[in-house]
């Protein structure tokens, strides 16, 4: 029944891709309606009418983009109920299709871990689904044909819930392959750019890529093992050596999709340019689904983790924390900015389950499943907020036309609904308390302090240190997130875009932030039944949950005991209330201190601008100075000069370029290496046939020889 | 009982924030050679203030109106966190001391934010650098506040402190460090010298002022007297979690008042120390802020290595 549920999922999706192909067969579809009621001339006149009506010229079009996102948010729905019932019943579900080679059908397993992910599918995809007819509204049909985007959109959701399902090494990298594939079509939607399709190739290259180490990384395991299905990866026997090369492929091709540093290029260069709601499943969910990859290879299939390992991963997630909240902070490109963010959030996940994978080897299994928790939890929380925040880039874009921080301001006037959600957004990122973003930090931080059970001195010292920079991590990430709200909605707007912009009127498009807001304000108050989900999770994959602290219950959260650390957001929502409200009422209650509004001080010079506001790259000017070297600054002032001898300055023209370290130090170099051995190769190319005869002969000479 | 304690902590904590402001400037002007003014003097210009009438500017959204009350509800919470005059009081279990630096930081948000609504030069450069300075000093503060939670091994502050008690007086190595550490962060977070002036307003120096600088009425009292909260707030963290000596760990009355008393005479003596400390330093030039909080940041890990190296129990 819950495999129904699943299957159901992935056809409903499918099916909305397939859907989205009849844009163009209108004309078909009137034939073939007349010809079938020619036929069966039963049907009665209500229904041929409501047909006909749907198939009008001007109509059809429209019903079919609801249609297609129906289905698609129907697929949500049921990935949703999917999730949840098999978490719930903590069951494993198995099944065979009988697709695929002939001697290897596709396994299907459906468990707690595939459970809780498609959860997250699920959820971002329905909100996706509620969004989107209004957004791809603006999209020209002659430019960008809906079919495509629809028709790919279908498959790369299909794609990642069967990536959840897989349980054999074939279909696994059958459904990543498709969900890579299809998102490449997605993110070259806009084709007509060349920095589009730039970033696209890149993208392709890179999922290729990692697609290949994943590959090599399964041989590594069934070259131990009698078949590819999990079941017999899962019995293999590896010594630590080839265990350890196994993890380092798998981590280089997961870690590669979820965009962990440096393999996270793909990420600022791709995001921006898909649509803001495919942008949005690219890094809210796709992330996951690579997390996901690396969680079942490591601590299902390959079984039992090594400490080394777990420290790799904590030093690169605190590169990746660090690294990409200060480059999101230098972005003036919103959806850059947003993409920057989610390598952050990416190395915060991958730098707690070092901790957890750490504490699993070191014999400590329960601190192990807490370390999981705030991992899982983690990934689900930044699922909700990254979607919101990607949602609500859209919006603002597709109102004002306009993706560059510099040039909004003043929107919280003219877009008063899209403000209020968008400020929702960046309160969860910036982990503030009430919100869910601050509940899995405030888990990473309790796992990173139970370090004192460890045995390993440099271990000891390692793990505080990691903390630290999770600290600094969230504390940047606050200061990121004042600036991208307080730049785009607050003050005076800085383009004329901006000062012509209003609400979004599509309620659609709001409706589906507004689930993923009500969500994160809802799971930062009442995170329990989340854990408690999670919490089987861990039961089922690491064989140890929590300590249940049932006495406490829901209203507690009390991780390891209540003696160490305790937090009830109920209570503390409560107490906010009651201080809020007692210095509003006491405040306000003389009628003769009623509000006057004046001009804003302007220092008695007359005439505040809207230049003279802060920009983006001045607000990041002090951080710019403090961690000078995390990035190659090009920065430039030019003056223009006229008059007498050339010596008033008439304009000034500065100019800001923030480029990454990796480029010039890792992937130029792999560039240039790549030229030059192409070079050396082509040598042996001199396109003389007599030449290649040659080489035909030697080589046939040399075969004979070792034949024989 | 314990409920109606916590309740009576937190509206001590509100009411005597004032004074301490007061007390501190009233040992600044005797340090200085100028007159002081009365020791209630905060107390009467917040209740000036709040009986102006508030003068917004046309451009602030509700946002910047009702940013106030958020800023000064989050503060509040974060005083209940923190153990007074007793410990073991329900409210601390509710939320722990991550909690805490978690209601600043909500309180710093929104007061960045508010800088940022009016659209004036000034705020932008506010929010901008109070948001530098914090992200440098939060880490710093949590720092420092790991190695006490790690030596207690818990992350709750109202056992920590009771577990300090326990201890009795012992000279650790890592609290030292801790202790200077947070001393620093201390004096960056409340915005005192060096690092930020509370009575200045020159526009190239001042950093809370530029933020709040279009607030008026009762606004300007909320936000006011929130950082004055603040300042008490640091204050007891600092003398209750190293000097926990005198805190009420039963609930009689005599108990409560010689905690009180306590606090009182610890907060007034360490207010004298500020106080001398803002007379003889000079204002840092903001880029050396920087290197301050680095200073910081290191003492407090400097603080968490020597715990887990020198003192853990292994």
């Amino acid at each position: 029944m819950i495999l129904v549920l699943a299957y159901s999922a992935v056809l409903l999706s499918f099916f909305s891709g397939l859907l989205g192909l009849m844009m163009h067969q209108r004309r078909h579809i009137m034939l073939f309606s007349q010809y079938w009621f020619k036929k069966f001339p039963s049907g009665n006149e209500r229904c041929q009418s409501v047909i006909a009506a749907c198939l009008e010229a001007k109509r059809f079009p429209v019903l079919l983009r609801r249609a297609v996102f129906v289905l698609l948010g129907l697929s949500g729905v049921f990935a949703v109920l999917a999730g949840l019932s098999v978490l719930i019943g903590k069951e494993t579900l198995t099944d065979q299709l009988s697709l695929g080679l002939p001697w290897l059908p596709w396994h299907v397993r459906f468990d707690c871990l595939s459970g809780f992910f498609f959860l997250i599918v699920g959820i971002a995809v329905s909100a996706v689904s509620l969004y989107g007819p209004g957004y791809v509204n603006s999209y020209k049909e002659s430019q960008h044909p809906f079919a495509i985007l629809s028709l790919f959109t279908g498959l790369f959701v299909a794609g990642m819930l069967l990536v959840l399902l897989a349980d054999d090494a074939f279909f696994f990298m059958i459904a990543w392959e498709l969900m890579s594939v299809a998102s490449y079509f997605l993110v070259a939607f806009q084709h007509e750019n060349p920095a589009n399709r730039r970033a696209a190739f890149l993208y392709l290259l890179m999922a290729e890529v990692g697609a290949l180490a994943i590959i090599l990384g399964f041989g590594v395991l069934a070259s131990f093992s009698d078949g590819f299905t999990f079941d017999a990866l899962r019995e293999s026997h590896l010594s630590t050596t080839w265990a350890s090369i196994a993890f380092m492929l798998a981590l280089l091709g997961f870690g590669m999709k979820a965009g962990i540093v440096p393999v996270h290029v793909w990420l600022p260069e791709a995001h921006p340019v898909a649509p803001s709601h495919i942008s949005a499943l690219m890094s809210g969910v796709m992330l996951k689904v690579a997390l996901y990859g690396l969680i079942r290879f490591c601590f299902d299939l390959i079984g039992e983790v090594q400490w080394q390992w777990g420290v790799v991963l904590l030093i690169l997630g605190t590169i990746s924390a660090l690294g990409g909240i200060l480059y999101a902070m230098m972005q003036p490109n919103l959806k850059r900015l947003l993409a920057y963010s989610s390598v952050e959030n990416i190395g915060i996940i991958f730098m707690v389950l070092g901790l957890s994978m750490i504490f699993m080897a070191n014999g400590h299994p329960q601190l192990a499943a807490l370390g999981f928790l705030a991992v899982l939890l983690h990934a689900f929380n930044h699922a909700l907020f990254k979607n919101l925040l990607f949602l609500g880039a859209g919006m603002i874009h597709h109102q004002t036309h306009e993706l560059n921080i510099d040039m909004m301001g003043g929107l919280i006037k003219k877009m008063p609904k899209t403000s209020v959600l968008f400020l929702i957004g960046c309160m969860s990122i910036s982990s503030l308390p009430l919100f869910n973003g601050f509940v899995s930090e405030w888990l990473a931080f309790q796992t990173a302090l139970q370090v004192d059970v460890l045995n390993n001195g440099v271990l000891r010292s390692l793990i505080p240190v990691a903390a630290a920079a999770l600290a600094l991590t969230a504390a940047l990430a606050a200061a990121c997130f004042v600036k991208v709200f307080g730049l785009i909605f607050l003050g005076q707007p800085r383009s004329h875009h901006c000062e012509k912009a209003h609400e979004v009127q599509d309620k659609g498009m709001l409706a589906g932030p507004a689930l993923l807001a009500g969500l994160c304000f809802l799971f930062g108050i009442f995170p329990g039944p989340v854990i408690s989900l999670i919490n089987g999770v861990a039961g089922q994959l690491l064989g140890e949950t929590l300590p249940n602290d049932a006495a406490l219950g829901w209203l507690w959260l009390a991780p390891v005991s209540t003696g160490q650390a305790s937090y009830a957001p109920p209570l503390v929502l409560i107490g906010a209330l009651i201080a809020g409200c007692i210095s509003f009422w006491y405040l306000r209650r003389n009628p003769a201190t009623a509000l006057r509004r004046a001009e804003t001080w302007d220092c008695g010079f007359g005439g505040v601008t809207s230049r003279m506001q802060y920009s983006s790259s001045a607000f990041t000017m002090p951080f710019r100075r403090i961690f000078a070297k995390v990035w190659i600054i090009d920065e430039q002032i030019d003056k223009d000069m006229q008059g007498a001898m050339n010596q008033d300055v008439a304009a000034v023209h500065y100019h800001l370029q923030i480029h990454d370290h990796s480029w010039p130090r890792l992937y130029e170099p792999i560039e240039r290496a790549v030229n030059n051995t192409a070079k050396l190769v082509g040598r042996i190319q001199t396109g003389n046939i007599r030449v290649y005869l040659g080489y035909s002969f030697v080589t046939l000479i040399i075969m004979l020889w070792v034949i024989s | 009982m314990n409920w109606l304690i916590a309740v009576l902590q937190i509206t001590l904590f509100v009411l005597l924030a004032p004074l301490l402001a007061g007390w501190v400037k009233w040992c600044k002007c005797y340090l200085q050679n100028r007159k002081a003014p009365s020791l209630f003097q905060p107390y009467r210009d917040l209740i000036k203030l709040t009986h102006k009438q508030p003068v917004v500017a046309e451009q602030a959204s509700w946002l910047f109106i009702l940013a106030p009350y958020i800023i000064f509800s989050a503060t509040v919470l974060a005083a209940t966190v923190v153990p007074l005059i007793a410990v073991d009081l329900p409210t601390s279990a509710s939320a722990d001391v991550i909690v805490m630096v978690g209601f600043f930081a909500f309180a710093r948000f929104f007061l960045a934010l508010a800088g940022l609504d009016v659209g004036t030069a000034f705020g932008g450069m506010g929010s901008s650098r109070e948001m530098t300075i914090s992200s440098l000093a939060e880490p710093a503060m949590l720092m420092a506040i790991f190695t006490l939670t790690m030596t207690a091994s818990t992350t709750n502050l109202s056992f920590a402190i009771t577990h300090v008690l326990n201890e009795g007086l012992v000279l650790r190595p890592s609290f030292v460090f801790a202790l200077a550490a947070l001393i620093l962060v201390a004096v960056a977070e409340t915005g005192r010298i060096p690092v930020d002036n509370p009575a200045t307003h020159l526009e190239l120096t001042m950093i809370h002022e530029a933020m709040i600088l279009e607030y008026s009425g009762r606004h300007l009292a909320l936000i006011e007297w929130a950082s004055q909260l603040k300042l008490m707030l640091y204050g007891v963290l600092i003398a209750n979690i190293f000097f926990p000596w005198g805190i009420a760990e039963t609930f009689s009355i005599q108990a409560l008042g010689y905690g009180l008393l306590a606090i009182i005479g610890k907060l007034a003596l360490l207010a004298i120390f500020l106080a001398i400390a803002e007379t003889l330093v000079a204002k840092m030039r903001l880029f050396r802020v920087q290197e301050y909080l680095s200073f910081a940041y290191l003492l407090g890990l400097l603080g968490l290595l020597s715990h887990i190296i020198l003192e853990a129990s292994r």
